[in-house]
């Protein structure tokens, strides 16, 4: 696996950076703009699965493995999770929205919704990636089966 | 009446998943009946002249389209993507056991 | 209303240039095709969060459906026996389709195109921006209003993920 042309490398080295941001900007802007944590965290997962394409699976799998992305998808949902559970603990009842509204149209606001949606992003980034890893992965244990 | 050319899209992805021989063209067939779905709720909340749901500080009180069905969509495409990464990965261990997409040479039971 | 007409007749090209071809690769860049339409057909019914989503998970598929075509060696399509029993399942779900679908689109309850009921998100709109405190009333519909969905709706995410690990592992199959 030695990936693609220079140019599609080249390209990717300067787009990738560019991407992760732009998904980044999706998931915290999600309460005020289109968007949200569910385009935004497949948007960084894209970045990857760009960066496997591009450059071949082992460069990518240094920058990210496959139990990595799981245990980033796990926390997603546990942080999704604990902001619920705490407003049990807060005020009684499950998602109960316990941060202050603050002003709204302004970037810190709507109290725990950007945190809920910083985990969501979490959560789809980490899925869609280990999906993807372990159907590409799965080809180099096909080609070992098949001599036996 | 637009929505049924909307049904339409659904009776093709059916038709493709009834009579094709191919898992994968069964699989392209559920997700086209998934396109025709989502295209179905979004057209119902449409309304003429409407804008997105989205407040600003020059739009306040204007005629908005309906954010409900939007919001089931943007979390169903999602989970689509995940259920057919879920079909295809069965389609690959299938293809591994028996070398063949075909479904009708799918026969065997135990593998 | 006539762009909306043209983008739906060309998702109908689309889809059964999909269905009908013989190569595998040709029928998931249709398939692409068809999504990538969707995306323009949102962007024209004022809805971007939605048109966002699927443009950028239009091409996560696409590269998941190509990791799949490339699987077999067999890129022509399958040519069975035109079976009856198949033919008529189609003839008669297109049938009992149809007329549900007469009966519910001519249902005196049933909105006009341009028109919706918006019984319960007359609420959401009015109250979104002061109860959850969210610009983006879709946020606040899916996170403030109905965060129960979307905890469901993370946990069928998890789930099928985790089934697409355990089918595709390749450890623990001794023989």
């Amino acid at each position: 696996m030695k990936g693609m042309t220079i140019i599609v490398k080249t390209i990717t080295k300067f787009l990738s950076p560019l991407i992760i941001l732009f998904g980044v900007y999706i998931v915290l802007h999600g309460h005020l703009t289109p968007g949200g944590g569910f385009p935004g965290g497949v948007m960084i997962a894209s970045c990857f699965i760009l960066l496997t394409l591009a450059y071949g699976k082992e460069i990518a799998y240094k920058k990210l493995k496959r139990s990595t992305s799981s245990v980033i998808e796990s926390l997603g949902v546990l942080i999704f999770l604990i902001l619920a559970l705490l407003g049990i603990f807060v005020g009684g009842y499950f998602f109960l929205n316990f941060l202050p509204l603050g002003h709204p149209l302004k970037i810190i606001s709507a109290g725990i919704i950007p945190l809920c949606y910083i985990g969501v992003g979490l959560e789809v980034a980490g899925a869609i990636f280990a999906v993807f890893l372990a159907l590409v992965l799965f080809k180099a244990g096909e080609e070992k089966e098949k001599p036996q | 009446m637009i929505f049924f050319l909307c049904f339409v899209i659904f009776l093709i992805g059916l038709y493709c998943v009834i009579v094709k021989k191919n898992i994968l063209k069964i699989v392209i067939g559920i997700a086209i009946m998934e396109y025709a779905v989502n295209l179905f709720l979004i057209l119902l909340g449409y309304r003429w002249e409407g804008v997105p749901a989205i407040v600003t500080e020059t739009v306040t009180q204007a005629k908005f389209v309906d954010p409900l069905p939007q919001a089931l969509v943007l979390t169903a495409i999602v989970i689509s993507i995940a259920t057919l990464a879920l079909m295809v990965s069965l389609c690959i261990r299938i293809h591994q056991r028996y070398k063949t997409f075909d479904i009708t040479k799918i026969r065997r039971l135990k593998g | 209303m006539l762009p909306l007409y043209l983008l739906l007749f060309l998702m109908i090209l689309g889809s059964l240039v999909a269905v009908h071809t013989r190569t595998l690769l040709s029928a998931v860049i249709s398939l692409s095709l068809v999504g990538l339409v969707l995306c323009v057909t949102f962007l024209y019914l004022q809805t971007p969060d939605i048109a966002i989503t699927q443009i950028i998970v239009e091409i996560v598929a696409l590269v998941i459906l190509i990791r799949a075509v490339a699987t077999g060696k067999e890129v022509s399509d399958i040519k069975g026996k035109k079976e009856v029993f198949s033919l008529v399942a189609v003839i008669a779900f297109i049938v009992i389709f149809g007329y549900f679908a007469y009966q519910a689109l001519t249902f005196i309850e049933f909105p006009k195109f341009g028109y919706p009921l918006m019984r319960v998100s007359q609420f959401y709109v009015e109250e979104g921006l002061k109860k959850t405190g969210s610009a983006n009333l879709i946020t606040s519909v899916v996170l403030g209003f109905r965060a129960y969905d979307t905890l469901g709706e993370v946990t069928v995410l998890f789930a099928a993920v985790l089934g697409t690990l355990v089918i595709l592992r390749g450890v623990g199959r001794k023989k």
